[in-house]
C-alpha cells in the first residue's frame, strides 16, 4: 500500500486502505514529539505556506508545528493583510505561491469545494484545513486516530456525533472516514441542524440525545457555528444546553468509558459543560497532541507522493 | 537452487551473533553502560538476540531499542519507491551509553549514516559501535563496522537476502540476481 495523491481534499475521496496509512504512518511520528529534540529531517528544504482565509489558532499552528517537525520552512499568509483584499482570485494567489516555489499550500476557505478547485489548478500539493461546510479532513483524521488509540479499533463503534451537524465539516469528513474503516455513527441534534440528506453518507440520525448517548462508545461535540450562516435559525443557547448538552448528570446514564472528544474552541455551558470538558472521559487536549502526529503524516505522504510523480515524468 | 548459493544457515547466523556477543563484551568492559539499537526492520531482530547471547555471557540485562531511519535517509527525495515509517522505540536514555548499533547487511553505508544522524538526536552516547550480520563491501560513504558476523564479497549486480525466524519464519543468509 502507498500513497499516490499529491493532496488531502476531503476522506470522501480516500479508501478506507489510504485512511489507514495516514493513520499507522501518525503513529510512527508520534514519538518524534516526544523526543528531546523533536525534529527529523524529512521534509528539509520543503517550503509549505499556511494560506488562511478565515480565523483559526489550533488548526494553523497545528499545521506549522508539524511541518517545523519536520525540517520544513513554514510561511504563513494572513489573507486580511494580502493581495487577497485587492480583488486577486484564489487561484491567482495559488499559483503566485507556487511561482514562490513552495512545495505544499495548506489551506482553509470558507467556500465549499475551494480546496478541490485550487489543486486541480496547480501541480504543487494542497492540503484542504477546512472548507465552508464541506470537509476538515486532518480534524477528523486526528478524531479517528484519537479513537483508536483509546479503544483500539474502529470497527464495530458505536460513535455519536452530538451539535451543529449542518455547517460542520468536522462533521462531514468524521461520518465519511468512521463509515469507511466500519464504525456506526449517529448524527445528533434538533432537527433545525441536521441537514437534509445526511443519511446518505451513511450516518443515522436522531433527536433524543439520551438514547444515543446510552448506545456509544465516543461521542464528538460539536459547537454552535453561528458565524457560518447569518440567515440560518439556532437554537437558544440555554435551551440547547438543557436539551442536547453534555453534561455529568447526562454521561451517567451513558456508557462509564465513553470517550469525549471535541474539536474546539469549547463553549462551555452552550454544548457541553465545564465538569465534562475537564473530567475524566475527556480526551480532548489529547487530540489537540495527536493532531501534529496526524499533521506530520500528511504532509510526509503527499510530499512523497509529490516527489514520486516528479521523478517519474 | 545453484543460483542462490546459501553463505549462513541457521547455525551459521546464530554462531556469528554468539562471537559478536563475546567481542562486544570483550571490547566493553563496563557492561553496565551498554545499550544495544537495533535498525528497522531486521536489524532489530538481530539487535535483540545479541542482546540475549550477551545476557546469557554476563548474567546482565541489556537495553535493547528499535530505530527506524526512513526520516533521516538522503534519497527520500528520490522516486525509489515509498518505504513506509515505523516506529522507533527507544525508551532509556542513551547519553554517555557505549550504544552498539546493529543492522543486518552493510553495504553502501547510507543507511548507518541516517542511523547515526537519527541517534545524535536522542542524545550523546559515550560511543557508537556498529554490528553488522554480513558486510557485503561497496561502501559508498567513510563508515566501517566493528563487529562483523560474516564478510560477503559480491558484485553490484547482485543483493544479498537475509531471512530471520521472528520476520521470514526460517534463519538464513543467501545471495540472489538484483531484480
Amino acid at each position: 500500500m502507498s500513497w499516490t495523491k499529491k493532496d488531502l481534499l476531503g476522506l470522501e475521496y480516500l479508501t478506507p486502505q489510504e485512511i489507514e496509512l495516514i493513520l499507522d504512518t501518525a503513529e510512527s511520528f508520534k514519538e518524534v514529539s516526544t523526543r528531546e529534540i523533536k525534529k527529523v529531517p524529512a521534509l528539509r528544504g520543503k517550503t509549505a505556506v499556511n494560506l488562511f482565509y478565515e480565523p483559526s489558532t489550533r488548526t494553523r499552528v497545528s499545521f506549522e508545528v508539524a511541518a517545523k517537525r519536520l525540517s520544513a520552512d513554514v510561511i504563513n499568509i494572513a489573507t486580511e493583510t494580502s493581495s487577497v483584499r485587492k480583488g486577486e482570485t484564489l487561484i491567482d494567489t495559488g499559483k503566485n505561491i507556487q511561482a514562490l516555489k513552495a512545495d505544499i499550500i495548506i489551506m482553509r476557505h470558507n467556500c465549499s469545494g475551494a480546496a478541490n478547485m485550487l489543486a486541480r489548478a496547480l501541480d504543487i500539493s494542497v492540503i484542504n484545513a477546512g472548507d465552508g461546510w464541506h470537509e476538515h479532513p486532518t480534524q477528523a483524521l486526528l478524531d479517528i486516530f484519537t479513537l483508536k488509540e483509546k479503544l483500539g479499533k474502529i470497527k464495530g463503534l458505536n460513535v455519536a456525533i452530538v451539535g451543529d451537524i449542518a455547517h460542520s465539516r468536522v462533521a462531514r469528513s468524521n461520518i465519511w472516514g468512521l463509515v469507511k474503516l466500519g464504525a456506526k455513527v449517529t448524527v445528533c441534534a434538533p432537527p433545525m441542524l441536521l441537514p437534509a440528506g445526511i443519511e446518505l453518507t451513511g450516518a443515522r440520525t436522531s433527536s433524543d440525545i439520551d438514547a444515543v448517548l446510552k448506545d456509544a462508545d465516543a461521542v464528538n461535540v460539536l459547537r454552535m457555528q453561528f458565524e457560518r450562516d447569518e440567515n440560518a435559525a439556532f437554537p437558544e443557547q440555554l435551551d440547547y444546553f438543557k436539551k442536547f448538552g453534555i453534561t455529568e448528570e447526562r454521561l451517567e446514564k451513558a456508557k462509564k468509558d465513553i470517550v469525549v472528544m471535541h474539536p474546539g474552541p469549547i463553549n462551555r455551558g452552550i454544548e457541553m459543560s465545564s465538569g465534562v470538558a475537564d473530567g475524566d472521559n475527556s480526551v480532548i487536549l489529547e487530540q489537540v497532541t495527536n493532531g501534529i502526529a496526524v499533521r506530520m503524516a500528511v504532509l510526509f505522504l503527499v510530499s512523497q507522493a509529490r516527489e514520486a510523480k516528479k521523478g517519474r515524468q | 537452487m545453484p543460483e542462490n548459493p546459501k553463505i549462513l544457515d541457521q547455525e551459521g547466523i546464530q554462531r556469528a551473533i554468539q562471537r559478536i556477543a563475546h567481542e562486544i563484551i570483550e571490547k566493553n568492559k563496563d557492561s553496565a553502560s551498554l545499550c544495544v539499537i537495533g535498525i528497522r526492520n531486521r536489524g532489530v531482530y538481530i539487535a535483540q538476540r545479541i542482546s540475549g547471547a550477551i545476557k546469557q555471557i554476563s548474567g546482565e540485562e541489556v537495553l535493547t531499542g528499535a530505530l527506524d531511519i526512513t526520516l533521516y535517509r538522503d534519497d527520500l527525495a528520490l522516486a525509489t519507491g515509498q518505504p513506509l515509517v515505523r516506529k522507533t522505540e527507544i525508551d532509556f536514555d542513551i547519553n554517555d551509553k557505549n550504544l552498539i548499533l546493529v543492522d543486518d547487511v552493510l553495504f553502501t553505508g547510507r543507511t548507518i549514516r541516517a542511523a547515526l544522524d537519527a541517534l545524535i538526536d536522542f542524545g550523546r552516547p559515550k560511543t557508537i559501535q556498529l554490528a553488522v550480520l554480513v558486510d557485503r563491501g561497496h561502501r559508498e560513504l567513510p563508515i566501517r563496522a566493528d563487529f562483523v558476523g560474516k564478510n560477503i564479497p559480491t558484485s553490484v549486480k547482485e543483493s544479498v537476502e537475509v531471512r530471520l525466524k521472528e520476520s521470514d519464519g526460517k534463519d538464513e543468509v543467501f545471495i540472489a540476481e538484483k531484480k
